[in-house]
C-alpha cells in the first residue's frame, strides 16, 4: 500500500510542473498587464514601463519563469500587487474559508445523496424513488448562483432570518454560532446540485449490486433487509459510488467561485476572480497552481481509498 | 421495516432543523454610533501615496489630511494642514504655512520636516523608504523640484516650471500627509498599519471582511459625531443591494441604476451629485471618415444621448455639452449646449462630407473604472448610427485588454472607442488627450489624434496661469473650440450616488467622489 502510494504522488509532480507552465505562459500571453490595471486613466507608456520595471516585470518571460518557479519551490510566492501583502498569506486565508464552504458542502452532498440515492434503489419505482427523483432532478437543473441569489431574497431581505453576505457578523460575530448562521446558504446553494449527481449514482450503483447473487444468499440465509441494505449492497456499491465523489469534491471546489460571488464568502474563488481581473499575476500564479495541488490530491485521496475497498484496483 | 424508520427519523430530523430555522430571531440591526460602510472592493493599502481607486480613497480620506482639501460641495480648494500660502510671481515657489500643534495618530509631532519626508519618499529614488512604494500616481507631482523645511511651521515647494493644478493635486489623495514615525517603524507594511493626521484613526483590517476606523478625539477641526466606522468590502452589486435592504450596511455606494427603484421607501435616502466624469467617445481624426470634421459633428447630431442618460442609464447621469465637466463650477463654460439630438441634421452633415453608408469599427469595453454600462450604451449608440446610414462593427473587449487596445492609438485598428475620466483639476483630461504634444507615441493619451495649435497654446497657457480667472478664461475659449471641432461625441457626466438607511442624518456625496464622514450622524 506504502509502494502505490508513494508511485502516485511521484506521479503527481510532472502533472503540477504542467501546470505551472500552462498558468504562467496564459497571464504572460493574455492583453494587459498589472501596471495597465493599476494605472487606470493614467496609464501612459511612459508610467506603465516605470511601475513595471518597480514591480520586477520587465525581465524576459523565461527569466521570470524560472525566478517564480525557484521562489516557489522554496516556499515563496511573492507578493500580490494588488493586495500588498504576500500571496501565500492571501491563499491560506483564503482557502481556509473556501474549506469552510466546500467541505461542509460536500459533506451535505455525500451524506444525503448516499441517504437519497441508496432508499431510492431499496424502493425502486415506489413512491420515495419517485419523488427522490423528481427532487433529484429539480436540484440538478437549477443553477446554484440563481438558487442563492433567490434564497438571499426570500431569507435574508423578505424574512431576515439570515444574513445575506460574509462569514462572520461585522460586529461582534466570529463564534460557531454565527458562522454557522452566514454558512447556512451558501453551503445549501452549493450542495444542491452535488447532492442530485451523488443521488442518482448511488441510487444505479445500488440497483447493480442489488441484482447480484450475494444479496440473494443473504437475504436467503435471513438476513434482516435492513441490515443487506445498509450494511451488505451499501458497502459493495462504495466502490462505484466513491470515485464520483471525488469527481464531486473537485465540482463542489469549483462551483464555489460563483457561490462565494454571490454570497461574499472570502474564498479562495472570488479571490481568483478579482485577482484575474487586476492582472494580479503572481496571486492568479500561485492560487491556481495551490487548487491545482489541493485538486491532484484529492484524486490520490480517492484512488487510495478505492484501492483499500477493492484490492484489485492497484494492478 | 428498517428503511421506513430511516425516512421516518429523516423526516423527524429535517422538521427539527426547520422549526429551529424558523426559531432564529430576526438578523439583528447594526448597532448605534457604527457606520457600516459598503464598498465595492477591498482597499489595496491605506497609503495614500500607494494606492490609485477611488475605491481606497474613499477610505483614506477619513484617517490623513493633506495640506489643502476641497471645500465641501466643490472642487475648489482651501486650506487644511497649511493654514495660508503663498505662491511666488512666477509662480514656481510655493510657500506654506503649517498649522501647529497638530499630531499623528501615533503621538509624533505634524511638521514641515514631516511634509518634506512624504514628498521626498514618494519623489526620491535615493530616500530611504522609497521602497515602501512603488508610487503609481507619484507623477502628479512631477513639478516638485524640491522640497524645504525652512522651520518647523513653513514648508517651501519649488517648481521647476509654474504648474497651476499643483494645488489641486496637493487636494487630492496622492498629496495626503502620512506620519513619518509610522512608515519608520513598519516599513513596507505601513499600507496596514496607517497613521495620519484625520478625523478617524485606523483601528482594525480584517482582510476581505473590514477595515474599522475609530473617532479621534483630538482632531484639530472638531471632533467626528460617529464613533466608529467599518469599511466593507462587497464587490457584487446586487449583493451590496441585497445587504442594504436586509439592513446590513448602513451606507452603500455606487448603487446600480436598475437597483435604485427599491429603495424608493421611506427607511432610504438616495443621494445624488454630480462629479468631474466625462463619458465620451473618442474618434479617429487621423484617417478615415472621421478625419472629416462634418463627419465627426455628424456623429454628435445623430447619437440621442438623453435616451442614453435617461433610458440607459436610468438618470444616473446628465448629458455633456463639452470636454470640460459641469463640476468644475469655475472652469466649465455655462454657454456651452450640448449638441442636439438632430438625425436630419447628421444625414445632412454625412451627404456634404460624401460619408454616407461609411463602415465604422467601434472599440466597445465590458466594464470599467467609469464606464457605466458600457456594452449597453455601445449597442444603442450603434443603433442611432445606423439609423444615419453608418454602419458601425462593434468590437468588445474586456477592460485591461480594451486599455491595451485604445491607449496606444486607434490609427489602423478603430474609427471610434469609449471612454470615461474622473479627474480632480481641468488641466487634467485636456491636456493629457486633447493636445498635439498627448499623441500616444509621445506618451499621451490622445488616441484620436486631434490636433488644434490653438487648442495646445490655450492648454500650455492655462497650465501655467497662477490666476484663477485667467485660467477659467483660457478653458472656457478651449471648450468653445473644442466643442466645434467635435474630436470627442460627448455623451454623458455621471452622477455619484449612494443610498443609506434611515438611521443615518447629514449625509452628503462630495463632487470629488470622496467620501467624507466626519459630520455623519448614526442613530
Amino acid at each position: 500500500m506504502t509502494g502505490y502510494i508513494l508511485k502516485r504522488l511521484l506521479s503527481a509532480i510532472p502533472v503540477l510542473f504542467g501546470i505551472t507552465l500552462i498558468v504562467f505562459l496564459i497571464m504572460a500571453l493574455i492583453p494587459g498587464d498589472p501596471a495597465t490595471a493599476i494605472l487606470g486613466s493614467y496609464a501612459t507608456p511612459e508610467n506603465v514601463a516605470r511601475l513595471n520595471q518597480e514591480l520586477g516585470l520587465d525581465a524576459p518571460m523565461w527569466q521570470r519563469y524560472f525566478i517564480w518557479l525557484g521562489n516557489m519551490l522554496q516556499g515563496d510566492f511573492g507578493r500580490s500587487f494588488a493586495l500588498n501583502r504576500p500571496v501565500l498569506d492571501e491563499i491560506l486565508e483564503r482557502f481556509n474559508a473556501t474549506l469552510i464552504l466546500a467541505g461542509t458542502a460536500f459533506i451535505l452532498c455525500a451524506v444525503f445523496g448516499i441517504i437519497a440515492g441508496v432508499i431510492s434503489a431499496a424502493n425502486q419505482y415506489g413512491a420515495a424513488d419517485k419523488a427522490i427523483t423528481f427532487i433529484v432532478l429539480l436540484g440538478i437543473s437549477i443553477p446554484s448562483f440563481f438558487l442563492g441569489m433567490m434564497m438571499v431574497l426570500l431569507f435574508a431581505v423578505n424574512l431576515k432570518w439570515l444574513p445575506v453576505s460574509g462569514m462572520v457578523a461585522i460586529y461582534g460575530g466570529g463564534d460557531l454560532p454565527d458562522i454557522l448562521k452566514h454558512l447556512t446558504m451558501p453551503a445549501l446553494a452549493l450542495a444542491v446540485v452535488a447532492t442530485g449527481v451523488v443521488a442518482r449514482l448511488a441510487r444505479s450503483a445500488m440497483l447493480e449490486v442489488l441484482r447480484q447473487d450475494f444479496i440473494r444468499t443473504a437475504r436467503a440465509k435471513g438476513v434482516r433487509e435492513g441490515s443487506v441494505i445498509w450494511r451488505h449492497a451499501l458497502k459493495a456499491a462504495m466502490v462505484s459510488i466513491i470515485p464520483v465523489l471525488g469527481i464531486q469534491a473537485g465540482f463542489v471546489l469549483s462551483g464555489a467561485v460563483y457561490i462565494e460571488m454571490v454570497f461574499q464568502w472570502p474564498g479562495i474563488g472570488r479571490m481568483l476572480v478579482d485577482a484575474i481581473l487586476k492582472r494580479d499575476i503572481l496571486l492568479v500564479q500561485g492560487g491556481v497552481v495551490f487548487v491545482a495541488a489541493c485538486y491532484v490530491l484529492f484524486n490520490i485521496i480517492v484512488d487510495v481509498a478505492q484501492s483499500m475497498l477493492d484490492p484489485r484496483i492497484k494492478t | 421495516m428498517n428503511i421506513l424508520n430511516i425516512t421516518r427519523r429523516t423526516a423527524l430530523a429535517a422538521t427539527a432543523a426547520l422549526t429551529m430555522a424558523l426559531a432564529l430571531p430576526a438578523h439583528a440591526q447594526t448597532p448605534p454610533e457604527v457606520l457600516i460602510v459598503g464598498q465595492i472592493a477591498e482597499p489595496k493599502a491605506l497609503d495614500p501615496a500607494a494606492v490609485t481607486a477611488v475605491n481606497d480613497f474613499r477610505i483614506l480620506m477619513n484617517i490623513y489630511d493633506g495640506l489643502v482639501r476641497y471645500k465641501d460641495g466643490t472642487l475648489e480648494v482651501e486650506p487644511a494642514l497649511a493654514s495660508s500660502w503663498e505662491i511666488s510671481d512666477v509662480g514656481t515657489e510655493y510657500t506654506f504655512t503649517l498649522r501647529e500643534g497638530v499630531k499623528f495618530h501615533d503621538g509624533s509631532d505634524f511638521n514641515a520636516d514631516a511634509v518634506k519626508f512624504n514628498f521626498d519618499r514618494m519623489l526620491k529614488e535615493d530616500h530611504p523608504y522609497y521602497d515602501t512604494g512603488p508610487f503609481p500616481l507619484s507623477f502628479f507631482f512631477s513639478a516638485i523640484e524640491s522640497v524645504e523645511a525652512v522651520d518647523a511651521a513653513t514648508v517651501k515647494f519649488k517648481l521647476n516650471a509654474p504648474y497651476a493644478p499643483f494645488l489641486s493635486n496637493l487636494a487630492y489623495p496622492t498629496g495626503l500627509i502620512v506620519s513619518p514615525a509610522a512608515v519608520e517603524e513598519f516599513g513596507k507594511e505601513f499600507g496596514r498599519n496607517p497613521s495620519g493626521t484625520g478625523p478617524f484613526k485606523f483601528a482594525e483590517w480584517k482582510s476581505n471582511e473590514r477595515v474599522v476606523v475609530e473617532k479621534n478625539t483630538d482632531y484639530w477641526d472638531g471632533e467626528a459625531v460617529t464613533q466608529t466606522v467599518v469599511f466593507r468590502p462587497i464587490t457584487d452589486a446586487n449583493t451590496r443591494t441585497a445587504e442594504m435592504l436586509a439592513g446590513g450596511i448602513d451606507l452603500m455606494v455606487e448603487v446600480p441604476p436598475v437597483a435604485l427603484s427599491q429603495f424608493a421607501g421611506d427607511e432610504f435616502n438616495i443621494v445624488e451629485q454630480a462629479g468631474p466624469h466625462l463619458w465620451f467617445l473618442i474618434l479617429n481624426a487621423k484617417e478615415g471618415p472621421f478625419a472629416d470634421k462634418k463627419v465627426r459633428q455628424a456623429a454628435n447630431y445623430a447619437i440621442n444621448k438623453s435616451a442614453l442618460v435617461n433610458d440607459v442609464l436610468e438618470g444616473t447621469a446628465e448629458v455633456a455639452a463639452g470636454p470640460t465637466p459641469p463640476a468644475f463650477a469655475w472652469a466649465h463654460d455655462e454657454s456651452l449646449e450640448p449638441y442636439p439630438y438632430d438625425p436630419d441634421k447628421a444625414r445632412a452633415l454625412l451627404k456634404e462630407a460624401g460619408a454616407e453608408g461609411a463602415e465604422l469599427t467601434f472599440y466597445v469595453t465590458e466594464g470599467g473604472s467609469g464606464m457605466l454600462d458600457p456594452i449597453a450604451m455601445g449597442t444603442a449608440i450603434q443603433a442611432d448610427l445606423q439609423a444615419v446610414g453608418l454602419t458601425v462593427k462593434i468590437e468588445t473587449y474586456e477592460w485591461n485588454s480594451f486599455l491595451g487596445k485604445v491607449n496606444p492609438g486607434l490609427e489602423g485598428k478603430a474609427d471610434m472607442a469609449e471612454m470615461a475620466w474622473m479627474t480632480n483639476d481641468p488641466d487634467t483630461l485636456p491636456y493629457l488627450a486633447l493636445r498635439t504634444g498627448a499623441f500616444p507615441e509621445d506618451g499621451g493619451f490622445n488616441s484620436g489624434y486631434y490636433s488644434n495649435p490653438e487648442v495646445d497654446k490655450l492648454l500650455e497657457d492655462a497650465r501655467v496661469a497662477t490666476d484663477q480667472n485667467e485660467r477659467a478664461a483660457l478653458y472656457k475659449q478651449m471648450q468653445q473650440i473644442v466643442h466645434d471641432d467635435a474630436p470627442w461625441v460627448f455623451v454623458a457626466n455621471w452622477k455619484q450616488n449612494a443610498v443609506t438607511s434611515d438611521r443615518v442624518e447629514n449625509f452628503a456625496l462630495q463632487p470629488s467622489f470622496f467620501l467624507l464622514l466626519k459630520d455623519v450622524v448614526k442613530k
